[in-house]
């Protein structure tokens, strides 16, 4: 039987300690997940089983004898594979290529073609696929080639398989049927080792939860011990304060935001109407290419729109996000790298980018008073950063988002647009961010929020708006949210009226 | 600095000290050395006279490189200076003399036409998307061709008179027994204001903010075609100036090769400067000590007799090729401090 383990193994990088001895072990037929928040060094541990890092102390072990992984091709040879976050095939080369990329069967010196699709054929087969071997990677989905990246493991007689946040860019269904053949490999024998923030997919699938924190081991629980506060308290290392909703929150009756049948370029025949009131919170639901994302641009003034956004009941054009600003809404990207953040500037300059002219006056930037806003948000947010002068790209995910959270807030808005708030980072900076925008909310502000996680739409949305191909199908209070109603009118096989 | 980058500071340091400063000190030394192992192989280097007129050459290039700078923080570029240059440098002799316009005017018409021609550029590249480079490179063929066609072929000047006008370029404060040549003031306090502009400026943050993301920065409501135009529009202007410097000082220009290739010793001034070509990073101090670097190696290879005259372009391009790989040496080491690996 298959058991891989490691005993005490440390790893440091320059002054920070990654790994601070942990033992671990999966067995053969064992799903084991590997929990923690980012930088609890989730990732170093994977990295030393599968050979990409060493470790500078402990050993490791493969049924019970002693071994030295030098590289990821030793651990391969150990049965031992890594299927990467970022899924690391070809897209110009077929499927069969991509399974045999590196351990291409081959005859006088060329390769053999025939055995490479058989091969491949029957590693797909493991995994109950019927995808044509010749069809080139490029047409498969992202979930396709997750299956394909699990089958060049198998083809390579992996007896365990470490996977990153493999659900991390999967829909719904394709996350299912990745569970499927989890379930189904766990059966066989295999050894997995599974990283994931979704507590819903741990649930699911773990025998046993691996709960690193700060480099150590937290500690552990058993699949009928995972419960969501249990796990999160290991991994924070102090227990949540309960949220409690406060569904008699006073509100304005007045519209702090409306929308009168506003259509987008990409969906321009469907119109979108709605109003929130302040301190109200509002989430828009749906599938991806719902058209979720292109309404927000348009409300902001990103894109161009069709129809009417009033703003504390005044009109305001199409001209603009400086407009939209100016008018009082601000916006928060749902890409942080690309959209939300100057990766090379700092802290404060990040921060103050878009409320600059508060600062100044005849365009000269009062920079005492700069630092002292940049500061201030700093502090009310818990943003850990040495200095507010290092660059933000040093930041973890948390902290990057809270930054641009940050200076959308510095602009002192009264409507606030959230495209996917906590995408991609760790349950502890989530539930910050999640408290505080519910904070915002009693204060006053009107908040409209897309999510993709069912989760994040319960835990803040007194309404949630579901959009389908571009259209608003249905509005639901928080008391008739459910994860099914939710995805059935989402994907347009209920109708509401 | 704050709106330096500041991406490679080491964390134990005690001195903290940014990649832009550490680029501006990078470049001073590369400088000091130059001018050192000149003034070792040539007894007429540190003359009073090839000092001042080397302050001169710097003072007239560093314009162009101020100018280049402004487009390169957006991460644009404009290949146009030296015709631009051209143009400016033919019209104001053009106008003054052979159309007998008024002085003040004439200047006026030249500043007017370069920001046209500004505006044109920045209108093309942030409005409509085209490729800087593409922009500016056909601007670098019309503006020249114009000139030729304005003054037709032929070389203008101002002859023997307009001394008072040649004076802005020709004429010199004496400091403390160099006669400091008044093109110096001049880009003296045109870098102020740039620097000032930069440094202090919601406009300066804002435009090295789009340099280094632009989308981020449009979507933060930073008005980035309107920025993007007006650094166009600055570059342009400030080569009209160097354009009219220069043909005061030489008092004559030849439309078919006057400011041939000043685009290119512009956008090498700014570089070696520390100006990123990806844009979002650029140090005023580092330009003027990356034009001036330019100017010592052109006089360096004329003094130094080692040196043939006809290797200026190949010495030239050898130091710039040298001083950008040293400088992403300089990055690497700094990044690899600051990863701690």
């Amino acid at each position: 039987m298959t058991e891989l383990q490691a005993i005490g193994v440390a790893k440091r990088f320059g002054g920070i300690r990654a790994l601070d001895g942990v033992d671990f072990h999966v067995r053969g037929g064992e799903l084991v997940a590997v929990c923690g928040e980012n930088g609890a060094g989730k990732s170093t541990l994977m990295k030393i089983l599968a050979g990409i890092h060493r470790p500078d102390a402990g050993r490791l072990a493969m049924d019970g004898v002693g071994i030295e992984l030098e590289s990821v091709r030793s651990a391969q040879s150990h049965g031992i594979a890594l299927i990467h976050q970022e899924l690391e095939l070809c897209d110009n080369l077929t499927v069969a290529e991509n399974v045999g990329l590196g351990d291409e069967p081959r005859r006088c010196g060329f390769v053999d073609r025939r055995r490479l699709e058989e091969t491949a054929r029957i590693a797909l087969a493991r995994l109950g696929l019927e995808i044509e071997p010749r069809t080139p990677l490029g047409e498969l989905t992202i979930g396709h080639r997750q299956m394909v990246e699990i089958a060049k493991a198998l083809a390579r007689r992996a007896r365990v398989l470490i996977l990153d946040e493999p659900t991390s860019s999967l829909s719904r269904a394709e996350a299912d049927r990745l569970f499927e053949v989890l379930d189904g490999l766990r059966a066989e024998g295999t050894a997995i080792v599974y990283i994931s923030h979704r507590l819903s997919e741990i649930r699911r699938l773990a025998d046993r939860v691996v709960v690193l924190r700060d480099g150590r081991l937290a500690g552990t629980l058993g699949h009928d011990e995972i419960e969501v506060d249990r796990l999160l308290t290991l991994m924070i290392g102090e227990p949540l304060a309960a949220h409690v909703r406060d569904t008699s929150r006073a509100r304005g009756d007045e519209a702090a935001l409306s929308l009168e049948n506003v259509s987008t370029s990409s969906w321009p025949r469907a119109t979108v109407s709605f109003s929130i009131a302040r301190g109200e919170i509002l989430g828009i639901a749906g599938l991806v290419g719902a058209g979720r994302t292109e309404l927000m641009r348009a409300i902001y003034g990103i894109d161009p729109r069709e129809g009417v956004v009033r703003v504390d009941g005044v009109a305001v054009p199409s001209a603009g996000p400086r407009a939209m600003q100016r008018a009082g809404v601000a916006f928060l990207p749902e890409d942080r790298k690309f959209e939300g953040l100057l990766l090379e500037g700092s802290v404060l300059d990040n921060l103050t980018l878009s409320a600059l002219p508060r600062w100044s006056r005849f365009g000269f930037v009062d920079r005492a008073a700069c630092g002292r806003a940049a500061a201030s948000m700093i502090d009310e947010l818990r943003i850990k950063c040495e200095r507010a002068e290092r660059p933000v790209g040093e930041l973890s995910g948390g902290n990057q988002q809270k930054v641009v959270l940050g200076k959308a807030l510095l602009q002192d808005p009264k409507v606030l647009l959230l495209d996917e708030p906590t995408r991609g980072i760790d349950v502890g900076a989530k539930q910050e961010i999640w408290t505080r925008i519910r904070g915002l909310a009693d204060q006053g502000l009107a908040v409209v929020f897309v999510s993709s996680e069912f989760e994040e739409l319960s835990a803040l949305a007194d309404r949630v708006a579901v959009l389908c191909r571009g259209s608003l199908v249905a509005m639901l209070s928080h008391t008739e949210l459910d994860e099914t109603t939710l995805l059935d009118l989402a994907a347009g096989t209920r109708i509401r009226a | 600095m704050s709106s330096q980058p500041a991406h490679s500071q080491h964390p134990r340091s005690q001195h903290p000290r940014s990649l832009g400063d550490k680029k501006v000190l990078g470049i001073a030394i590369v400088f000091l050395l130059v001018c050192a192992l000149t003034a070792l192989a040539s007894d007429r280097f540190l003359t009073l006279h090839n000092i001042a007129n080397l302050l001169r050459r710097s003072a007239l290039f560093g314009v162009l490189s101020l100018g280049a700078a402004w487009v390169i923080v957006t991460g644009g570029i404009d290949l146009s200076i030296g015709s631009v240059v051209c143009l400016s440098g033919c019209l104001l002799p053009w106008l003054v003399v052979d159309q007998a316009m008024s002085t003040p005017l004439a200047v006026l018409l030249v500043l007017a036409i370069a920001a046209g021609i500004g505006l044109a550029h920045g209108l093309l590249v942030a409005r409509l998307g085209l490729q800087p480079f593409l922009v500016t490179l056909c601007g670098l063929l019309l503006y020249r061709g114009a000139a030729r066609v304005i003054v037709d072929d032929q070389t203008v000047g101002f002859g023997t008179g307009h001394l008072a006008l040649r004076g802005i370029a020709t004429s010199s404060f004496d400091v403390l027994g160099l006669a400091v040549p008044t093109p110096f003031f001049l880009l003296i306090g045109l870098s102020f204001v740039t620097f000032v502009v930069w440094q202090r400026t919601v406009f300066g943050r804002w435009l090295f903010a789009l340099g280094r993301n632009e989308t981020a920065a449009r979507f933060s409501g930073v008005p980035t075609k309107r920025l993007v135009a007006s650094s166009y529009v600055i570059c342009a202007m400030l080569a009209a100036v160097g354009g009219m410097l220069f043909v005061l000082d030489v008092n004559g220009a030849q439309p078919t090769d006057f400011g041939n290739f000043f685009e290119l010793y512009a956008i090498a001034g700014a570089v070696l400067g520390g100006c990123a070509l990806r844009g979002g990073e650029g140090s005023v101090l580092g330009l003027l000590i990356g034009a001036a670097l330019m100017q010592v190696l052109r006089n360096a290879i004329r003094l130094v007799d080692a040196l043939p005259n006809q290797a200026e372009y190949a010495i030239l391009g050898l130091v710039i090729l040298g001083g950008v790989l040293i400088d992403e040496a300089v990055r690497r080491i700094s990044k690899r401090r600051a990863t701690g690996k």
